[in-house]
């Protein structure tokens, strides 16, 4: 599964770990994350995130 | 009332209600060598709204500055644009004792006051959104990891005036309050000691922003930053200067910082600095056990290298060095040449480790490292000195 980054404050999403304060089970792909999550760093929408494989 | 500290008026309808920390001289590893200011307002409106507090041992003096124009208590609405404590840090006092209205805050905001504070009752506001203060407004724009998720800047239309949080501030106590009325080569200094060990991480988020600005047409005559003087005379200066500083474009500048254990590696920056001058640069040798972190980052701002000097104690970097080499990075600075170099007893570890850093930092390394056995002779030190020129060569042709 791929990862992502956050281009404003450069967290990284690894779908191995997921984001489960925010809901996002370990193993979740990118793309089956909800729209409407953000990043949990800096709070910037998915649509602000680039593919980094 | 106290009648010791007064506001200052900004505008018929703002007033800086800040404190000055003439004593300040560290703040999180930035050494604040003219102390500094923290700076809260007061726009006198149909809802009286106070934009930041100030760190919480200064509470009375903006307070009493708030209560030689209006009491306190009339406070409806305080804005939280930056939720640091040297600016938040009277909030939830005041909270508590004012009882304003409400208190806004971004949404990273929000949650960045509930994880220092522990406390609720903040209303979020968005990006873009205006409030309306009865006879004035205030328009709202987020700018994330400038230099926190929750910073956000406030737009007052009626005045053409900005409420920056940190953005285009700088560390100086002073009786003055205005741009105008301080040196502006002090100011230029300031304001880029500021952005090298502060924003510069996010400078490519201040292009950004700064484009985002001049397509919103906010006519600004008034930047009121949160530490600093207002910016009334020169916006145009303080906004170019950050333009300047966040392209990041190579000068022909040096930095040879370093330490020395027995001169060694003193001797070493010497003679690379003059191969650096030679070679057309202008050169800062910054000798780390009397130069501090934040003055060096200050120099590497506006530069084109940073040639790094080192002795090997215990296998390890020397710790001053190591130090630097660890704030350094954490700001990213761009568009560097660099080279590593120093004197050594029986390993020499210093050297690769501290190239290693330089190439995680995109620092295009020339050459493989200058070592020498204990003290170097002519020979060495003439080699230091080459070493320097090619170092300015590979600048000269970064600069064009």
């Amino acid at each position: 599964m791929q990862k992502w980054i956050c281009d404003v404050c450069g967290y990284v999403y690894e779908p191995g770990a997921g984001d489960p304060d925010n809901g996002v089970s370990p193993g979740t792909a990118w793309e089956d994350i909800p729209a409407d999550w953000v990043c949990p760093v800096c709070g910037a929408p998915k649509s602000d995130f680039s593919l980094i494989g | 009332m106290d009648d010791v500290f007064r506001a200052v008026k900004v505008t018929d309808r703002v007033y800086w209600v800040g404190a000055v920390d003439w004593r300040l001289r560290h703040f999180h590893g930035y050494l604040t060598a003219r102390g500094t200011t923290y700076n809260a307002y007061l726009v006198l409106a149909d809802k009286m709204t106070l934009i930041d507090t100030v760190k919480a041992p200064f509470k009375k003096e903006m307070l009493d500055r708030i209560a030689s124009i209006v009491d306190p208590k009339e406070i409806k609405y305080i804005v939280s644009n930056h939720s640091e404590m040297d600016h938040s840090g009277c909030l939830p006092d005041l909270m508590a004792s004012l009882k304003p209205e409400k208190v806004f805050a971004s949404m990273m905001g929000v949650k960045a006051l509930k994880e220092h504070f522990h406390l609720d009752g903040v209303t979020r506001v968005k990006d873009g959104e205006t409030l309306s203060l009865g006879n004035a407004s205030l328009v709202f724009a987020e700018t994330k990891m400038i230099h926190w998720p929750d910073s956000m800047f406030a737009y007052l239309p009626e005045d053409q005036l900005l409420f920056s949080q940190d953005g285009f501030g700088m560390h100086l106590a002073s009786s003055e309050r205005f741009d105008d009325e301080i040196d502006s080569s002090l100011l230029e200094y300031e304001g880029a000691k500021y952005f090298a060990n502060i924003i510069l991480p996010y400078a490519p988020l201040v292009t950004k922003l700064l484009e985002r600005v001049a397509g919103l047409k906010w006519n600004m005559k008034f930047i009121a930053p949160d530490h600093g003087p207002v910016w009334r005379k020169d916006v145009d200066k303080i906004l170019g200067l950050y333009a300047k500083w966040a392209a990041q474009k190579p000068a022909k500048k040096a930095v040879v910082a370093y330490d020395t254990m027995w001169q060694s590696t003193a001797m070493m920056a010497r003679a690379i600095s003059e191969g650096l001058e030679a070679g057309g640069l202008a050169v800062k040798v910054m000798p780390l056990d009397v130069c501090h972190r934040s003055d060096v980052m200050t120099e590497l701002l506006c530069a084109g290298a940073f040639v790094v000097g080192s002795p090997t104690m215990n296998n390890q970097v020397y710790p001053t060095v190591a130090d630097l080499l660890t704030y350094v990075r954490g700001l990213k600075p761009k568009n560097l040449v660099g080279a590593a170099f120093g004197s050594y007893g029986w390993s020499g570890e210093a050297i690769p480790q501290i190239i290693d850093v330089l190439k995680a930092m995109k620092v295009d390394v020339v050459a493989d490292g200058l070592r020498v056995l204990y003290v170097p002779d002519e020979a060495v030190l003439v080699q230091c000195r080459a070493l320097g020129a090619d170092v300015a060569e590979k600048v000269r042709s970064n600069v064009g």
